[in-house]
C-alpha cells in the first residue's frame, strides 16, 4: 500500500476548497445545478482526478486510461469544474456554452459526445454500475488493465438496476471494478432514511460478493486516497471481489446553509448566497 | 432485376431465431471480432447455444435481468467492442427502454440488440407479447431497427451489421417460419424496402415473417386477376419513404401488415409517410387492434385477428 505523503494531501485539502469556490462560481453564472451534491462528492472528484487515477487531461482518449463513470450524472458541473482547473477549458468558455442549444457544449447532465473527458452521458439514474460491469467485463477480455471507477448516489442507488449489476459483478468476480457509494444521506425531497432507506447497505453489497470499504469521512481527501489505496493490484487475469466504497460525505458540504438540505438538491444561488457560500467554504475547509 | 422469392414454391420452413446463431458462430470462427452477451433463454441446443459452447470468453450470461444486460452491453461497447445482446421478445422493449434510449442510442454504441420471439409470436398471452417495440423504438433517435424477413435476410442483416455504424435493433420472430426469399442471390441494403412482388391494383407493405402470408394473399387475390404487390419493409428506421410513396402512387391502394400494435408501428409509419406526402388512395392497417390478444396460438391469432392470407385477402377484398 502506497504511503500517504501529508505535503501532497495538504496541497490536494487547498485544491479541493478552489474546486468548490469555482464550483459555486460557475453555478451562479449559469443558474442552475445540483449544488448539494455536487459540494459532497467534491473530494472523492478530486482524490481520483488529481491522485489516484492513470487519468491525462491532455490524453483524455488514451486507451490505458483509467474509467471514472458519474453515475449521478447531475453532479457533472464539479467534473467540468476539475477539467477547467486542469487547463482543458476556461470558465468563460463553459458558461458561454452552457446550455446553449445547438452551440452547447455543457448541460446539467452529462455528455460523452460533447464533452470528452466525460465516459457516460448519464442523468437518468441508476444507468452507471449496469455500465461499469459490461466495461469492466470488456477491459478484462481484452487483457487491458485499467480500472473502471464508477460513482452512484445513495439516493439513486434505490434503484433495481444498481442490484441487478452487484449481482453481476460478483457473479463474474470483477477485480477491475469500482463502485463509490457517495453517501451524503440526502436526496430531492429529504433524507434517504425516511424516503426509502438503503441500509445496511454494507451488509447488503457484501452478502452480492463485494469487498466493501468505509471512509468515516469522505470529504477528507486523506481518507479518501486511503481507501482508494486498498483497491486490489491491476490484474486482469485475476478473479476477485469487486470493491465497493461507501464514502460517508455530507450534502451542500461546506457551505452551512446547505449542509444536510435537501432544499440545496437542486437550482441556482442568488449573488448574497454566492458571497455567504464563498465565505463558508473558506471558514469551513480542512485544516490538519 | 427482379428477386426470386418462394411466391412458387412449396413452403420452405427456416428459423430466423436459429440464423442469427447460426451467423454469429459462423462469424467467430471466421475470427470477426465481437462479444455475445444473454439472458437465460439461449438453449444450449442452439447454434446461439453452440457459440457459446465454443467461445465461452467472449459470451455473457446476465441472467433474467434486462435492464442490466442491456446496460452492460453498452459498457462492454464503450471499451472498444462489437456487442450482439439478444433479449426475449417483449422484456427488451419493455424492461430495457430506458437502457436502450439512455444507455444504448444516446450514449451512441455498437450494440446490436436482438430481440427474439417478437409480436405474438412466443404464443403464451400477452406478458409474453412484444406489440409495442416498433412504436418505442421509432420515437428514439439514433436507432436503427431492422426485422428480417426470413433466416437468409437475418443472416444477411447480422453480417451487414458488423461494418455499420451505431445502435441497432433487430427483430427477431420466434421460430419456423416460412422462407421469403429461395436463395441469397439479392441485394440487401439497411434502409432499402425490397419490392419482393409487383403489383398494379394494390401495394402490401410489410415486415419481417408477415411478409410471406402477404405473397400468398397476393397469389391468391391474383386468381381473381387482382394484382398485388408486396414490399419488404426489413427496416422500420430508417424508414425507406421514397419507396413507400413510389409503390402507393404506382397502385392508389395501400395496406399494412405487421406482428405488431396498428398503432404506432409500421402501419403508423406508412400512414404518416403517406399523408404529408399527400397520398390520396385507400388505406387500410393490419395488425394487432389495441386490444390484450385473445389466448391461443400464434397461427390463430393471426387468424383471429385478420392478419394471416386468409384476413389479409379478405381486407384487400373489402377495400377494392
Amino acid at each position: 500500500m502506497a504511503t500517504i505523503d501529508m505535503n501532497r494531501v495538504k496541497e490536494l485539502d487547498d485544491k479541493c476548497l478552489k474546486i468548490r469556490k469555482d464550483l459555486l462560481n460557475f453555478i451562479y453564472r449559469i443558474g442552475m445545478g445540483h449544488l448539494g451534491g455536487e459540494l459532497s462528492i467534491v473530494e472523492m472528484a478530486v482524490a481520483l482526478y488529481y491522485e489516484y487515477m492513470n487519468w491525462d487531461p491532455k490524453d483524455v482518449k488514451n486507451p490505458d486510461r483509467d474509467r471514472f463513470l458519474l453515475s449521478k450524472g447531475h453532479c457533472s458541473e464539479t467534473l467540468y469544474t476539475i477539467f477547467q482547473d486542469m487547463g482543458n477549458y476556461t470558465m468563460d468558455y463553459m458558461v458561454e456554452h452552457f446550455e446553449t442549444l445547438d452551440t452547447a457544449k455543457f448541460g446539467m447532465h452529462s455528455n460523452r459526445k460533447y464533452v470528452p473527458e466525460i465516459e457516460i452521458s448519464a442523468g437518468s439514474l441508476g444507468h452507471g454500475l449496469p455500465i461499469a460491469v459490461g466495461y469492466a467485463l470488456g477491459a478484462r477480455y481484452q487483457k487491458k488493465n485499467y480500472r473502471v471507477i464508477v460513482m452512484v448516489g445513495d439516493g439513486e442507488f434505490q434503484e433495481g438496476t444498481n442490484w441487478e449489476a452487484l449481482m453481476a459483478g460478483g457473479h463474474y468476480q470483477l477485480n477491475n471494478l469500482v463502485c463509490i457509494l457517495d453517501k451524503n444521506k440526502v436526496q430531492m425531497t429529504g433524507h434517504t432514511r425516511d424516503v426509502m432507506n438503503i441500509d445496511p447497505v454494507k451488509d447488503k453489497v457484501e452478502a452480492f460478493g463485494w469487498n466493501v470499504i468505509e471512509v468515516e469521512d469522505g470529504n477528507d481527501v486523506k481518507q479518501c486516497l486511503e481507501a482508494l489505496n486498498k483497491i486490489p493490484e491491476r490484474d486482469y487475469a485475476k478473479r476477485s471481489k469487486p470493491t465497493f466504497i461507501i464514502n460517508n460525505t455530507v450534502k451542500g458540504k461546506g457551505v452551512d446553509f446547505m449542509e444536510d438540505n435537501y432544499k440545496w438538491h437542486g437550482g441556482g444561488i442568488a449573488k448574497e448566497q454566492l458571497d455567504e457560500a464563498l465565505a463558508d467554504v473558506e471558514k469551513n475547509r480542512m485544516v490538519r | 432485376m427482379a428477386v426470386q422469392t418462394t411466391y412458387d414454391f412449396d413452403m420452405m420452413l427456416s428459423s430466423a431465431r436459429e440464423a442469427y446463431g447460426e451467423e454469429l458462430l459462423a462469424m467467430a470462427q471466421e475470427g470477426e471480432e465481437f462479444v455475445f452477451c444473454y439472458s437465460d433463454n439461449v438453449a444450449e441446443s442452439t447454434k446461439a447455444g453452440q457459440m457459446i459452447k465454443q467461445f465461452p470468453d467472449r459470451c455473457f450470461n446476465f441472467g433474467i435481468a434486462e435492464p442490466d444486460e442491456v446496460g452492460a452491453s453498452a459498457g462492454l461497447a464503450l471499451s472498444g467492442l462489437t456487442v450482439f445482446s439478444q433479449v426475449f421478445g417483449p422484456f427488451l422493449p419493455l424492461r430495457a427502454a430506458d437502457q436502450i434510449h439512455t444507455d444504448i442510442a444516446y450514449n451512441d454504441v455498437k450494440v446490436r440488440l436482438i430481440g427474439t420471439h417478437s409480436g405474438v409470436t412466443a404464443a403464451g398471452g400477452p406478458t409474453h407479447n412484444d406489440i409495442a417495440d416498433l412504436a418505442l423504438y421509432r420515437a428514439i433517435p439514433n436507432l436503427t431497427v431492422c426485422v428480417p424477413a426470413d433466416a437468409g435476410q437475418c443472416k444477411k442483416i447480422i453480417r451487414a451489421s458488423m461494418d455499420y455504424e451505431g445502435p441497432m435493433i433487430i427483430r427477431i420472430d420466434r421460430a419456423g417460419s416460412p422462407n421469403v426469399y429461395a436463395d441469397d442471390n439479392y441485394e440487401y441494403e439497411i434502409g432499402k424496402a425490397i419490392e419482393t412482388i409487383a403489383g398494379d391494383d394494390v401495394t402490401i407493405i410489410s415486415t419481417g415473417s408477415n411478409i410471406y402470408e402477404c405473397m400468398m394473399a397476393s397469389k391468391k387475390l391474383a386468381e381473381e386477376g387482382i394484382s398485388a404487390g408486396v414490399i419488404d419493409m426489413h427496416t422500420i428506421k430508417p424508414l425507406d419513404t421514397d419507396a413507400i410513396i413510389k409503390y402507393a402512387n404506382k397502385t392508389g391502394n395501400v395496406v399494412t401488415v405487421e406482428d405488431h400494435s396498428i398503432n404506432g408501428g409500421l402501419g403508423g409509419a406508412v400512414a404518416e409517410t403517406l399523408c404529408e406526402a399527400g397520398f390520396g388512395g385507400k388505406f387500410k392497417r393490419i395488425g394487432m387492434p389495441d386490444v390484450f390478444s385473445v389466448l391461443g396460438s400464434p397461427d390463430d391469432i393471426y387468424h383471429f385477428y385478420g392478419m394471416d392470407r386468409d384476413g389479409i385477402y379478405k381486407t384487400i377484398k373489402e377495400m377494392l
